[in-house]
């Protein structure tokens, strides 16, 4: 499982391809945003939130794709088939490997929308980094199963929002009013409840992509 | 190729007489009770008949979707076309009533709440179902009848079903409140009438009967035009 994430977070250390062409896509994604609606009204917290986990999703989808493109055209996928490996392992590997980078771009992304959108008020807590951490989770897991699945279909750039975006619905929710509330420093009270539906979230897919990730690499 | 796996050809007693039949005399009935039997709802009047056929339309699909995680996972497990074909079917009529559940919901609510869509919980809980079941059916038709796909597919019929339950609570602690339809204040309004409830159970007998019948059509289809791939990867051999 390791060397998955190994092998993946080098071939981006080389490369640099995946981040850069998020983190560009995010911002350009931003700037869209700015110039479609009116950019003074977009201040505060809820802006902030809202416009990090659409773009987060937007640009991650994009970049996901490319998540398996790699094994599908350099043929490795049959080599991974055939690892001796667990293929809840493989999923799980890949999943990680792509947390990190979704992680980090959320990491970058955040200061820059802070400081487009609306340094008043913010007053960061640890729900903070704990809804960022949860959501990308369960982005990641829901992502990569798809994206496996996707990598397959002549339509992949097309597929891969479509089938992960619906799903998605109740983490986009439950991430963007945590991660609101995580920057203005609400009390935990106030979305204890959303804490734990993207804990659940999380857990549910996770599970599901471990499980059913047998089905998706057979060949 | 023996007779008996000759699908298209045979009228089947059960699924092709006894099956259409039953659901129209039942829905000519919930018609009549609707239309003409049941009284005006003394709250919102007329337009409240709708909802005779609006409800059971949502639990149907809803129903449809939960077999189609159930067939998938059959499917996966055993890899049986007939689950696989249940499978399509469940969806695709599933979709069909959730985009009828669409329609007639924003009918009911334009008199009723002043608007046709708002972004109550219900509402959007199906317009994410219907997002869902629609890319479901997009996948398999990209999927071209590869068997890959079809496995894929399956896969997605069960990860949506799991993500039913989190979208309620979600959608529910978004947007608190939804008019209870059925519930009221006043004593005198909702289901009071006897020949109301009859309205309710006959419809829903009716609804029940036509999605089991599409359902039933919808796989028998599949189920030809698997023969035919059959057919013709037979007469490309000869």
């Amino acid at each position: 499982m390791w060397s998955i994430v190994r092998k993946d977070l080098a071939i981006e250390r080389r490369t640099g391809e995946m981040l850069s062409s998020l983190l560009l896509l995010a911002l350009l994604v931003v700037l869209l945003f700015a110039f479609s609606l009116e950019p003074e009204r977009l201040r505060g917290a809820e802006f902030v939130a809202g416009i990090l986990w659409t773009t987060l999703l937007l640009a991650g989808t994009l970049a996901l794709n490319r998540s398996f493109v790699l094994e599908r055209e350099a043929g490795a996928w049959t080599a991974l088939a055939l690892c001796p490996l667990d293929r809840g392992s493989i999923y799980l590997g890949k999943t990680i490997a792509n947390l990190i980078f979704l992680l980090v771009a959320a990491v970058l992304l955040l200061p820059l929308l802070a400081l487009f959108l609306g340094t008043t008020g913010i007053a960061p807590s640890w729900l903070l980094p704990a809804s960022i951490v949860l959501g990308t989770a369960g982005f990641a897991a829901v992502g990569t199963l798809f994206s496996a699945m996707a990598s397959r279909t002549r339509a992949r750039e097309v597929l891969l929002p479509l089938l992960s975006f619906p799903i998605l619905a109740p983490l986009l929710i439950a991430a963007a009013r945590t991660t609101a509330a995580g920057l203005v420093g609400e009390p935990l009270e106030h979305v204890s409840a959303w804490l734990v539906l993207l804990g659940a979230f999380d857990l549910v897919f996770l599970t599901a992509g471990w499980l059913t990730f047998d089905y998706v690499l057979e060949e | 190729m023996s007779s008996r796996s000759d699908v298209a050809g045979r009228l089947r007693p059960w699924s092709d007489v006894a099956l259409p039949a039953l659901t129209g005399v039942a829905m000519l009935t919930a018609i009549l009770f609707v239309f003409v039997v049941v009284p005006d709802e003394k709250v919102q009047g007329v337009v409240q008949r709708i909802f005779y056929f609006h409800v059971h339309l949502a639990w149907m699909a809803f129903g449809g979707f939960v077999f189609v995680a159930a067939t998938s996972a059959w499917y996966l497990r055993t890899g049986s076309r007939v689950a696989d074909r249940y499978a399509e079917a469940n969806a695709e009529v599933g979709l069909l009533f959730t985009t009828l559940v669409l329609i007639t919901g924003p009918l009911w609510a334009r008199p009723i709440w002043g608007v046709y869509w708002t972004w109550d919980p219900r509402l959007t809980m199906t317009v994410v179902l219907w997002a869902i079941y629609a890319a479901y059916l997009m996948l398999r038709r990209l999927g071209n009848g590869d068997e890959t796909i079809l496995r894929y597919a399956a896969v997605l019929g069960i990860v949506g079903v799991l993500d039913i339950p989190l979208l309620i609570i979600a959608v529910r602690l978004w947007r608190g409140i939804h008019p209870a339809v059925m519930l009221s204040d006043d004593p005198e309004a909702g289901l009071r009438d006897p020949t109301m409830i009859w309205g309710v159970i006959l419809s829903g007998i009716a609804l029940g009967l036509l999605f089991a019948w599409l359902v039933s059509l919808r796989a028998r289809f599949a189920a030809i035009d698997d023969q035919l791939a059959l057919r013709a990867l037979e007469s490309e051999r000869r």
